[in-house]
């Protein structure tokens, strides 16, 4: 089987649960005790912090676990909206994920004020038009590092350099970027960023938000106060610490990582241009992640060619995955100007950290062969 | 073989499911997203829900099946919610049971099982699909109460040739008893809607919901065409209907036509309701031509009587006498032909006449 569907989730690597283990049963305890066992568990949790903070060139307060990148998204864009009085405004672009859009949707239904700033027909934003949007009632403006449908990069440190001056906050969600891209906070300029530990190799249900020190932003999840009052909740230590240890595997392996994908991604686009005449590539004029691969196939359904794809031993994707299964037509896609049709023959994919050399042409060879067979 | 089986996550098609992996078939279960709530997302009530989907994708899993949800909201709403406001529209009273299989399951499902290499399409009806002299033939279900062959009687050769109905060969009970004995977790699940996308309420609250306007408001007439009151909107009338007419005229009166143009709703007694004489087109045969023997039995309900009755066929145009008057026959209804259990075919009834 060949497992090309990364950007959706990746396999944990053995290391990282190795580190998660002892805290399944062992080292139980809940880490805002004032016992031993509590002791161990607040020990590991911190140094996942300081481990996590260190490899974002962030320090460690300025971390906020949390339950995944959607909610690190939601913490970062209802948090800055609704930090202090009244409902500050966002801006951000019709490309992001869902975990964004819906929290502008439930902000504007608050009573906040949410820009689009248009894309271009690559999905990509201009830098001067996000910074000609922003007016002195924005809290926050979003813009992702790589959209996890096509791979583009966006210029979210041009954005940030084009505001450096203005009294908003910026965000950005790296979930996508993480395995494939070296992050650094201050570089890159912004003052809140999502990650999310199972893009690359870590566990599902953990994820981070950087807050730059002195971000006034709210919690969305209220209790007891952990994190600095910014999520509340009893802490998810074993999670943290598979989160940081899978940030350390994937910042050590990332050169490696990105050269093997990079290798199989073109592998496959090129094998697959020469076997499929008129195969497209969605995002190619522009940097984009080397892990994505995001193609059009003229005349396939891509609905039917996964079902075919399944068969064959690829596990590949139409898009984002949604929830009941049903594949349907991406908002990224369609803000990219594509048509309801044009959109059905899409297909994504994704290599990562356990992509083998070969996997690119091999992959290559079954789309083809299925392709082939639809259409005969 | 291949087998694609179409799994609502009901009863009858997990079992249908479970039948084929056991006659040993490469069995691959899908659910057809036919609907979905204003926000895109599956509903939460009615059909197509989420916790239908989920039923069938674990019955699925039980049975170590592939599954997929496939997306055929767009074709379902123009093919045949679209066409379900614009009968109602027309004061015509339509099945879109009969138009989801003919436009839907047996049509866009078929050709997208070809593209996945898949020889055969399953679904849970109750009918049966036999062979008999090389010709492919449709046959009302075992089980009488539950036989769906009235929906299913547009089907063609091209299509019977690559459908199978495994529990048109079971009664209603043989299915639940079958699904406890293989512990499927719809086993005791209750019997769907009739139209699904209604869902429990009424037809007329969704016509108002999803087509406001449609609903025009005009007069009662009695059968002399004088006007004996105000209805709020013809489409929420169907020939034959008793109650909720909201006039006090003495004696009970039943809506016995109703007139799209003039937005009238005729008023009469049951004896007015009597129909002799039914025109239909887009007849459909199964044989792919109208039998040779035109004495056949017509039944124009789901779960109604087939009538003695005779037809003359034109060019897709019919014209059906039944031997002896019948009631309440409504423009937009399928009319089915059968010889004995056999389906001969099928048309959309246009008009009707008492003579």
């Amino acid at each position: 089987m060949y497992y090309v569907d990364h950007a959706a989730t990746t396999p944990m690597r053995p290391e990282v649960w190795a580190a998660m283990e002892p805290f399944v049963a062992d080292a139980f305890g809940n880490s805002s005790g004032s016992h031993g066992v509590s002791r161990r568990a607040k020990n590991a949790l911190e140094e996942a912090r300081e481990h996590a903070a260190g490899l974002i060139g962030a320090r460690p307060l300025e971390i906020v676990f949390t339950g995944g990148g959607t909610e690190a998204d939601n913490l970062a864009v209802k948090g800055a909206c609704l930090a202090g009085d009244g409902i500050g405004g966002l801006v951000t672009s019709p490309t992001e994920h869902e975990a964004v859009l819906e929290s502008a949707a439930f902000l504007e239904r608050l009573g906040g004020r949410v820009s689009l700033v248009a894309v271009d027909d690559l999905g990509l934003v201009d830098p001067e038009a996000v910074a000609a949007m922003v007016d002195d009632q924005t809290a926050v403006v979003s813009i992702m590092l790589a959209n996890n449908e096509t791979g583009a990069i966006q210029p979210v440190g041009e954005v940030a350099a084009a505001l450096h001056d203005r009294n908003v906050l910026i965000h950005s969600d790296a979930v996508q970027a993480f395995g494939t891209r070296r992050i650094d906070v201050d570089t890159l300029g912004v003052d809140l960023l999502s990650l999310a530990a199972h893009k690359f190799g870590g566990p599902r249900g953990v994820g981070l938000l950087f807050v730059r020190e002195g971000s006034a932003i709210e919690a969305v999840i209220h209790g007891g106060g952990q994190e600095l009052g910014r999520r509340s909740g009893t802490h998810n230590v074993m999670g943290a610490v598979g989160m940081a240890t899978a940030m350390g595997l994937a910042d050590k392996h990332r050169d490696d990582v990105v050269e093997l994908v990079a290798n199989e991604r073109d592998a496959f686009e090129t094998m697959l241009s020469q076997r499929l005449a008129g195969t497209g590539i969605t995002v190619a004029a522009v940097e984009r992640l080397a892990s994505h691969s995001h193609i059009s196939i003229p005349g396939i359904r891509n609905e039917t060619l996964l079902v075919r794809l399944d068969r064959a031993g690829v596990a590949a994707s139409a898009a984002s995955a949604c929830q009941s299964g049903a594949a349907t037509v991406s908002h990224v896609l369609k803000a990219m100007g594509m048509t309801l049709d044009e959109a059905r023959e899409c297909l994504r994919v994704s290599f990562g950290w356990t992509t083998q050399p070969g996997d690119g042409g091999a992959v290559a060879k079954i789309v083809a062969q299925e392709v082939e067979a639809l259409r005969s | 073989m291949k087998v694609l089986v179409a799994m609502s996550g009901g009863v009858d098609s997990s079992v249908a499911a479970a039948m084929m992996v056991d006659q040993g078939h490469e069995v691959l279960g899908v659910t057809l997203k036919l609907w979905s709530g204003p926000d895109g997302q599956a509903p939460t009530a009615g059909c197509c829900t989420v916790s239908d989907g989920e039923d069938a994708r674990r019955v699925a899993a039980q049975l170590g099946i592939p599954y997929y949800v496939l997306d055929y909201s767009d074709v379902f709403m123009a093919g045949v919610v679209d066409r379900f406001i614009e009968d109602y529209a027309q004061g015509r009273t339509p099945n879109p049971c009969v138009e989801c299989n003919r436009t839907i399951k047996f049509d866009r499902l078929l050709s997208q099982a070809a593209e996945f290499d898949v020889e055969l399409v399953v679904t849970g009806h109750y009918a049966q699909v036999v062979e008999r002299d090389g010709r492919w033939m449709l046959r009302r279900g075992v089980d009488l109460l539950k036989d769906q062959s009235y929906v299913l009687s547009m089907l063609g050769q091209d299509q019977l040739a690559k459908v199978r109905f495994p529990v048109g060969w079971l009664n209603k009970a043989e299915t639940r008893e079958l699904a406890a004995a293989l512990s499927l977790r719809t086993a005791d699940k209750a019997e769907s809607q009739d139209i699904c996308f209604v869902g429990d309420r009424d037809y007329r609250s969704f016509l108002s919901d999803v087509a406001p306007g449609v609903a025009v408001a005009g007069d009662f007439v009695d059968r002399d065409g004088s006007i004996i009151g105000q209805h709020d909107g013809y489409t929420n009338f169907t020939i034959g209907q008793r109650r909720g007419i909201g006039l006090a005229l003495g004696e009970p009166h039943y809506v016995t036509a109703i007139d799209s143009t003039s937005a009238t709703v005729t008023l009469g007694r049951k004896d007015d309701l009597a129909v002799r004489t039914v025109y239909a087109s887009d007849a459909s045969w199964v044989d792919g031509e109208p039998p040779v023997d035109p004495n056949v039995e017509a039944q124009f309900r789901a779960h109604g009587v087939a009538a003695p009755a005779m037809f003359w066929e034109n060019g897709g145009e019919v014209e059906v006498r039944f031997a002896a008057p019948q009631t309440a026959i409504a423009a937009g209804q399928t009319i089915a032909f059968y010889q004995g259990d056999d389906v001969l075919g099928g048309a959309i009834i246009t008009a009707t006449s008492r003579d």
